[in-house]
């Protein structure tokens, strides 16, 4: 995966226009960078070529050369050298740029490839597009329209294969509509290392299947859905949900791990219906695991907190308890906070000349795009400065310090410290300032609830494993009687006598880059969609525990992966 | 997978032929057939073991071919053939005469499990059609009579048993 430094250039000439391309590029490939679409069913850029389809068919030649004396032969009607064209159409997922490759595009040939391939995919597709769940970013629909013919000459009987398979316990496959790709076998061979797939009986029979007795239920397998071209594969849990064509598209980043996976949220009026991956060929490329689409359930979940009472009455008794013991609080970020909302953390505890920690959520990872760190952000908290060393499972130190009475406030934003390691009995002994979204032990013990937000509704950034700062934006409008944490933050740095912070983020930015050197270049406005690394070396020394996953490697032996 | 000693010293001495042992799933699954007569529900499993392969990749290969069979046939194997020359000179009556003999139909194996009889594609020897193929034996120009012939001659042959 790692590119030559000085890829070598081939120049190559599409539909009449020069471009030069690195060596080993396909057509496909190629034609995209001069923007013109070859339109294909199997190839995936992530994939391996099995040239199966037959849609990417193009014209192609080569300039032409005089056999013996390899000297060129010119046209004396252009005055250019003559090209020899190959006179049957050539695949063009399979075929590498060569210097001097001629292709044509929209030649004839090219026309009459694409309607005879359309017009076979088509013979037994069923007609089933308003009842289905591709339509609207279905490529056979798609491509039906921009290269079939437009009229159907077929009289005969359509193939009859199973409806409905239930392929895994989160995909459901149609062999109907199955044009027999082969993205998914391929995928779950290359990408997901779970080979089940396969297509069994032969000619107009061929049926995608799972091994009998065997389900596609890896953490991966809905990534098969996504890359299906047609709606053979669809999610259970999205299927006959919703028209795609009504959903807001957010662009948001998976924060169940430390690797920060782009991810598409997909939402209409309020209500979030699913979410996919978005290409990162730095992060996650094309793929996303199955447990981060479920994580949008969190924000209708029954155990929601909700406001009883204003903001400004929450922020008096948060106050008043601050006021009550000076010297004798504590800060519990959360790796799960957003960089801003721990840059206005930082501000906080020194404010309340408190200590903060985070608590470490610490898994096994998968390899993949799932690593050992499920705190999406910890890193984000180093670079704002809010914590020097990284953060443990279990808060003794500060379960010994209530014990000892020496902390008698504890301010916990979004961390459940009953999962942390502290007692029913300590959390009785302490007052708590809850900042959070869902109801749990610790909220149930706060003397003040801030009830705020999930990160589908609010935008931030987030700093992944590789140091790479991405945005994550708001999907949904906040629940109702939720607060946003950055709101929150800063009237609470306020009542505790700190600086008066803005809670809006292109303000808050241009606080954060005068503040925190790393940042200093940036503002939340200018960010790439793809993020944007940041220097690692302050904190190279730290013990990560993440260990190695796709398109990243550990700088030194993780942790974990030695003891896993 | 019960199989004779001589099938597996078979089958590991054809593994060898090959520079991947991914290449050797037909001629396993060739063997295989030969022994058991088809192949059973766990050839799958056991080929892939074999050749470290996953199952999926093997039951793919099964069902390609239509040559292979996944379920038990008659003690002999009756493959008619039905393309051009044996079709034009009689071959689909052939074809009824050996389902009516042994009171069978196509594909499935007769009551006393005796024979399975097949409308096969060409058997290439359209000079002497219509063809019949029972195991590895060809039989030329088989009209009725001669069907009926074969049948009373596999019959008694069981009757003997």
């Amino acid at each position: 995966m790692i590119a030559p430094a000085k890829p070598d250039l081939v120049t190559v000439n599409i539909d009449g226009q020069e471009i030069a391309v690195p060596k080993g590029t396909n057509v496909i490939e190629a034609a995209r960078l001069v923007n013109v679409d070859v339109p294909h069913y199997c190839y995936h850029p992530k994939l391996s070529v099995v040239g199966n389809c037959r849609m990417c068919l193009i014209e192609m030649g080569m300039p032409a050369v005089d056999p013996a004396t390899k000297a060129p032969i010119m046209d004396p009607a252009t005055g250019k050298q003559k090209i020899n064209w190959i006179p049957r159409p050539q695949i063009g997922c399979g075929t590498n740029v060569s210097p001097g490759l001629h292709v044509k595009t929209t030649s004839p040939m090219v026309k009459d490839a694409r309607e005879g391939v359309m017009e076979f995919l088509l013979i037994n597709h069923p007609l089933d597009c308003p009842i289905c769940d591709q339509a609207g970013e279905c490529k056979l629909q798609e491509q039906a329209t921009g290269y079939g013919r437009g009229y159907s000459r077929f009289v005969e009987q359509k193939n009859v294969k199973p409806k409905r398979t239930q392929l895994g316990p989160r995909v459901t496959l149609d062999d109907e509509r199955c044009i027999l790709c082969s993205r998914c076998i391929r995928f779950s061979k290359e990408i997901a290392k779970d080979d089940v797939l396969g297509f069994v009986d032969r000619g107009s029979y061929s049926t995608l299947t799972c091994y009998p007795g065997k389900k596609l239920e890896n953490n991966y397998s809905l990534n098969t859905v996504d890359i299906c071209p047609v709606g053979a594969l669809t999610s259970t849990d999205f299927r006959f949900k919703m028209r795609v064509w009504f959903l807001k598209q957010t662009n948001a980043i998976d924060t169940e791990s430390s690797v920060g996976a782009n991810t598409v949220v997909w939402s209409r009026e309020g209500t979030i219906y699913r979410i996919t991956p978005r290409r990162n060929d730095e992060v996650n490329d094309t793929w996303l695991a199955d447990s981060a689409r479920v994580l949008y359930k969190v924000v209708k979940a029954a155990d929601r907190l909700a406001a009883t009472e204003t903001i400004e009455a929450l922020v008096a008794r948060a106050a008043a308890l601050f006021k009550s013991a000076p010297g004798a609080i504590a800060v519990v970020g959360s790796g799960r906070s957003t960089l801003e909302e721990h840059f206005l953390t930082r501000h906080l505890a020194n404010a309340l000349k408190a200590s903060a920690q985070l608590v470490s959520r610490v898994g096994q990872g998968d390899k993949l795009l799932i690593s050992a760190d499920r705190n999406p952000n910890v890193r984000g908290a180093l670079v704002t400065g809010l914590i020097k060393t990284l953060p443990t499972q279990q808060l003794t130190d500060l379960a010994a310090q209530i014990d000892a009475g020496k902390i008698k406030v504890v301010v916990a934003i979004n961390e459940d410290l009953s999962a942390a390691g502290l007692t029913a009995a300590q959390l009785a002994k302490v007052a708590i300032v809850y900042l959070g979204a869902h109801a749990n032990a610790t909220s149930a013990a706060a003397k003040v609830v801030f009830p705020t937000l999930t990160v589908f509704e609010k935008s931030g950034t987030l700093v992944n494993q590789q140091f790479r700062i991405q945005k994550t934006l708001k999907a949904v409008p906040a629940a109702a009687g939720a607060t946003d944490d950055l709101v929150v933050l800063s009237l609470l740095v306020a009542a505790a006598g700190g600086a008066t912070l803005p809670a809006e983020l292109a303000s808050l930015w241009k606080v954060i880059a005068a503040e925190v050197p790393a940042l200093a270049t940036m503002s939340f406005a200018n960010l790439p969609e793809t993020g944007l690394v940041l220097d690692a070396t302050p904190f190279a020394a730290l013990p990560f525990v993440e260990g190695e996953t796709l398109h990243y490697k550990p700088a030194q032996p993780a942790v974990a992966a030695a003891t896993a | 997978m019960n199989l004779k000693p001589e099938t597996l010293s078979k089958i590991d001495e054809v593994i060898t032929h090959y520079p991947t042992k991914r290449s050797a799933t037909l001629p396993l699954l060739h063997l295989i057939q030969e022994d058991v007569g088809h192949l059973p529900p766990d050839t799958s499993e056991w080929v892939a073991a074999k050749l470290e392969l996953q199952p999926i990749n093997v039951l793919e290969v099964i069902t390609f071919y239509p040559m292979f069979r996944q379920k038990p046939i008659g003690r002999r194997h009756i493959k008619v053939c039905r393309t051009l020359s044996c079709a034009l000179l009689g071959g689909y009556k052939t074809c009824a005469t050996f389902e009516k003999e042994f009171h069978t139909h196509l594909g499935e194996v007769s009551p006393d499990g005796e024979v399975t009889v097949d409308f096969v594609e060409c058997l290439a020897s359209c000079g002497t059609a219509p063809v019949v193929m029972i195991d590895d034996e060809l039989h030329e120009k088989v009209d009725c009579a001669k069907a009926k012939q074969l049948s009373d001659q596999i019959k008694a042959e069981a009757k003997k048993r």
